[in-house]
């Protein structure tokens, strides 16, 4: 048996990697993703276009203006002096918050009767829009602060203003938020996904289309040293792929990996067994290599974007969520993030990995399964 | 150019579709069950971020403080913590995202005057979640702050405090920030874009995978005719697609569509046949189906689908990456199709991406006649 399997073994890894455009799809596409992946996805919201509509041009207005500049997150792109090139400016997009001084705001601020300061924000983007409005009423707590104290000064002499409560935060894992660090080890889970499920319902299919698939049946070979030898090759590309853009994330993006990198080969062989058992199903059910492209294209996309990749899983409706508990690629995300990101181990991460091997085993023996049917 | 021609194959392409329930459900109900998943699921915005509490202090202020983040619909409450250690299980098993300390000598702090701090730890692994929920502490945390100013300042007989700068946000096109009204036009854009390009880039390859492609060649059918007669009826699934979408929006989702009709459906007949011709030029130049899939999969998913503007700002990517997203056609239609919908813009703002997509498309058609040419010879 193990001479058999060797055998197939041989032909499919000559098969699959004797075409240099099928290398190049998938040892070159994966590290060219991750690279795309890392410059591109990006949530962070710094140096926001703003335009100063400052009608007062005071002390007071000036020192605001250049309070936003100076926090880092508001980058001034223009001045306008009428309402109408504000409207144009955000209408085009050029600038995402315009900032609204009337006039009088320094007058009323040094008369102690409060001012107020008008901020416009083109809200198509709802996500940019929200943070920079956290950012805006941050700054402008600051400077009320300022502005008690310096008047608690004035008034009790010595006696200092009384203090309130102050938030002092850290973030742990990610002291400085930087998206990338979330985004890049979760490509892993993107690529491996698209290339083993791919490859492997293509490549039993093709055996099919070109006719190979009765020669394949009059020898002694058993179908599951047959399943065997289709799927090892892809197991195998798999982990190289994982190393790939691992080394990629870690060296190129310096993405910390705190976690342990056996544990982080264990979930990946837990999720291969769902993702080659898609891949298997699909091949059951395509005779051409169009429709199993097609069917797998059909997997793909709801796969990813129901993964909380970019859309965060508790955001979704009730009947959704209970929809995503079916997809394999939102637990494996979940163990790599926590790997790569928080350092935690199986204690930690044992629902996400039992997840992943319910899943593995049902899809997978389903396949197997369905597959003994079409052979025989 | 003979229309009968054109006509012939336009016919041939749509028996054939018609004929393969694969390729059909792919063009019209793929894009269909999207949009209505989609927008229905995605979202970008966050609320009820879960928060434990360890309150050492357990006193009436404290857990004055703390209720003002518990009745928040920002926050969820979702446990107290008795130290670092339950706090770190927490988050590390994301049961909490965010995590607020309260020292022992609060409630002395404060009634003295003096001022006390809190500790948030945030779960920073998702940044996005991540300063939503900073942003909202610190919010929560400044209108306690200010309470507690002032009931000092008035216990202590000091006079009133002078009024500060007080922020009026005023958001425009999108006043409630809803994700879903900044995501469903995108959306509509990035599945338009793959499905065109993923229905094409199979059928010229199949012609010649199939053998069928020398019997063409054969006929009097010119290449113009040819890749005409092909985009006819996928264009048609197109529109159909787009027509669809529109509706959904409309009657499902109620996403405001402040512009004018006509205007998206315009541009998106320039968007399509850019994006259809893409299709056929990859297959022209593969003539195999499984390598066009691959790369129309490759150049149109992943380009559309991150490098568009769709989730992730434009303006947030490196300079030389910004660049880059000139070329990606789907970036142009998702401006489009957003200012035409939240901003309600004409087209003489929307011009310049009109005339990209208008450009786009008579390249790629171009390129896509000239390759057939050559082969066909």
């Amino acid at each position: 048996m193990i001479e058999r399997l060797k055998a197939m073994l041989v032909k499919e890894f000559i098969q699959v990697l004797r075409d240099p455009r099928m290398r190049f799809v998938m040892f070159v596409i994966p590290v060219v993703q991750t690279l795309v992946f890392g410059y591109a996805v990006n949530t962070d919201v710094r140096e926001v276009a703003t335009a100063v509509y400052d009608l007062d041009n005071s002390y007071q207005s000036r020192e605001i203006a250049d309070l936003f500049v100076k926090s880092g997150y508001f980058r001034l792109t223009a001045r306008v002096y009428d309402d109408k090139s504000s409207q144009e400016l955000i209408d085009r997009g050029e600038v995402k918050a315009v900032l609204r001084m009337n006039r009088g705001l320094g007058e009323r601020l040094t008369g102690g009767r409060g001012a107020q300061l008008q901020m416009i924000l083109d809200g198509t983007d709802s996500n940019t829009a929200g943070i920079a409005l956290n950012y805006a009423s941050r700054i402008v707590g600051g400077y009320n602060q300022r502005l008690q104290k310096e008047w608690g000064a004035r008034h009790g002499g010595a006696l200092l203003f009384p203090g309130g409560v102050e938030l002092v935060s850290r973030a742990w894992f990610n002291e400085n938020l930087e998206s990338r660090n979330y985004y890049v080890p979760a490509v892993i889970t993107n690529i491996v996904f698209i290339i083993t499920m791919l490859l492997s319902s293509m490549a039993v299919v093709r055996e099919k289309e070109i006719g190979t698939i009765e020669q394949v049946i009059v020898t002694p070979i058993g179908k599951g040293e047959f399943i065997l030898g289709k799927t090892i090759p892809f197991v195998l590309i798999g982990f190289i792929n994982v190393t790939l853009i691992s080394l990629v994330a870690v060296f190129w993006f310096e993405v910390p990996l705190r976690g342990s990198i056996p544990l982080l080969y264990f979930a990946t062989a837990l999720f291969l067994m769902s993702s080659l058992g898609i891949g298997l199903l699909i091949s059951t059910i395509s005779r051409t290599q169009q429709q199993a492209m097609m069917s797998a294209f059909f997997v793909i996309f709801p796969a990813i974007l129901l993964s909380g990749f970019a859309f965060p899983i508790e955001s979704m409706p009730q009947v959704v969520q209970w929809f995503t508990l079916v997809n394999p690629m939102r637990f494996f995300l979940v163990i790599i993030r926590a790997i790569f990101q928080k350092g935690v181990g199986i204690d930690i991460l044992w629902p996400q990995m039992a997840a992943l091997l319910l899943l593995g085993v049902t899809i997978l023996s389903t396949a197997v399964l369905r597959f003994k049917k079409t052979l025989g | 150019m003979k229309a009968k021609r054109v006509s012939a194959v336009a016919r041939k392409e749509f028996l054939h579709v018609l004929r393969d329930w694969r390729s059909l459900g792919i063009g019209i109900a793929i894009p269909l069950v999207m949009l209505f998943l989609f927008g229905y699921a995605l979202t970008l915005d966050v609320d009820r971020v879960p928060l434990v509490v360890w309150d050492q202090s357990q006193t009436p202020a404290s857990r004055s403080f703390v209720s003002g983040f518990s009745a928040s619909r920002y926050f969820q409450l979702v446990g107290q913590a008795q130290g670092y250690g339950e706090i770190e299980r927490a988050i590390e098993a994301r049961r909490a995202v965010i995590a607020l300390v309260v020292p022992v000598d609060f409630a002395g702090k404060i009634s003295s005057g003096r001022g006390a701090s809190v500790q948030a730890i945030i779960d920073g692994s998702d940044s996005n979640v991540a300063s939503y929920a900073l942003g909202y502490a610190e919010g929560v945390t400044r209108t306690y702050s200010n309470e507690v100013t002032l009931d000092a300042v008035r216990r202590g007989g000091l006079p009133q405090p002078a009024s500060g700068l007080d922020l009026e946000p005023r958001v425009w096109f999108n006043s409630d920030m809803e994700s879903r009204n900044y995501i469903f036009p995108g959306l509509i854009a990035v599945v338009m874009m793959v499905i065109a390009a993923l229905l094409t880039s199979l059928t010229v390859a199949r012609e010649w995978e199939v053998g069928t492609m020398e019997q063409l060649i054969a006929t009097p059918v010119t290449c113009g005719e040819l890749i005409l007669g092909k985009l006819i009826p996928y264009f048609c699934i197109g529109m159909l697609d787009l027509l669809l979408a529109v509706l959904v929006g409309e009657f499902v989702f109620h996403i405001p569509l402040r512009g004018e009709l006509w205007l998206i459906f315009a541009s998106c007949s320039v968007f399509l046949v850019g994006a259809l011709s893409l299709g056929i030029l990859i297959s022209i130049v593969t003539r195999s189906q499984f390598l066009s899939s691959q790369i129309a999969l490759v150049a149109t998913m992943l380009p559309a689908f991150l490098l568009s503007g769709f989730v992730f700002p434009i303006a947030n990517m490196p300079y030389p990456i910004q660049l880059f997203t000139h070329v990606v056609t789907a970036r142009y239609f998702v401006t489009l199709l957003r200012g035409i919908y939240l901003k309600g813009l004409g087209l003489r703002l929307l011009f310049g991406e009109a005339l990209f997509l208008l450009a786009f498309a008579a390249l790629v058609l171009t390129l896509a006649h000239h390759k057939l040419r050559k082969k066909i010879e």
